[in-house]
């Protein structure tokens, strides 16, 4: 199995890994893929962007609410437990 | 029906900072946050019938035990983790209906053509630059486009979307109380994101916003 992935590939891989934990070789050969692409990290950054909204959407913490959110730690990467 | 969405105002959501200087009843507040309750019941199950239940439900456990929360800003967050273990119960509970995932649910082709290739599997035209995601976290605006394509995921995919992003179960959990094969989990939460990513690219991202 080659490690070269097409963008679309990448694309596949990058929202797959919302849900599963990739394979070892898919895990390598996105990073890869991600170090070498110049729009598949822009890709990413929308995943991450879509993670983080998620995330606040999910604990509440959407504007106009007062107080009860001050406690809500944000996490830094987004990560959340798989 | 949906003109209500918005307006779950004294449990906090969407609202501005409530008068305190009246402290409502406890049955006043839950009432309040009734509407906070539907519209993620309803988001999750896809069955307003099913989300009055599993709200219902809620209202009444909680009457049942007002000593279960500290203090007014906690129960929100209290009403809302009784009511994730109805929507759980509820989804259990038509696990047959909830499973069937039809073939007429999603027929377009691979969502990941939305994004756009060239026969070699490069991109068109590179992802568009969504910007700083502070920004959008702090337009209540933002929230009302990601709750209404949300609402838009075809039901089948929308709830098992919710059962990851909503009660946060695992991959594992949702084929467990579904019945589901990972395969099949995988192809409609694939789906679900790349439709979610395009409707927010469409109706937030690629809109200029009035500020």
């Amino acid at each position: 199995m080659t490690i070269r992935r097409t963008c679309k590939e990448a694309a596949a891989l990058m929202i797959a890994r919302e849900d599963r934990v990739l394979p070892l070789a898919d895990r390598l050969a996105l990073r890869v893929h991600l170090a070498v692409c110049a729009a598949c990290p822009a890709f990413q950054r929308q995943i991450l962007t879509m993670r983080n909204v998620m995330q606040q959407w999910r604990n509440y913490e959407t504007p106009d609410q007062a107080g009860a959110t001050a406690d809500v730690q944000r996490q830094g990467d987004g990560g959340k437990p798989r | 029906m949906h003109c209500k969405r918005w307006s779950a105002a004294a449990c906090g959501y969407w609202s501005t900072p409530i008068d305190t200087s009246a402290t409502p009843t406890f049955e006043q507040q839950l009432v309040d946050c009734r509407d906070y309750l539907l519209r993620f019941a309803r988001l999750q199950l896809r069955n307003d019938a099913w989300a009055e239940d599993a709200v219902s439900e809620t209202v009444l456990a909680a009457l049942a035990k007002p000593q279960g929360f500290a203090n007014r800003s906690q129960l929100k967050t209290w009403l809302v983790g009784i009511l994730k273990h109805k929507v759980i119960d509820a989804l259990r509970h038509h696990r047959r209906e909830v499973s069937g995932l039809s073939a007429g649910d999603d027929e377009d082709a691979d969502p990941l053509e939305y994004l756009g290739f060239k026969a070699d599997g490069h991109f068109l035209q590179a992802p568009a630059d969504w910007g700083n995601p502070e920004q959008h976290i702090s337009s209540r605006q933002f929230f009302e486009v990601l709750d209404a394509c949300t609402d838009k995921l075809p039901p089948a995919q929308g709830r098992l979307f919710l059962m990851r992003e909503w009660l946060e179960l695992s991959s594992e959990d949702i084929c467990k109380e579904l019945n589901l094969t990972p395969t099949n989990l995988y192809v409609q939460l694939h789906r679900a994101r790349l439709r979610l990513r395009e409707c927010l690219e469409l109706n937030w991202f690629a809109t200029p916003k009035a500020t």
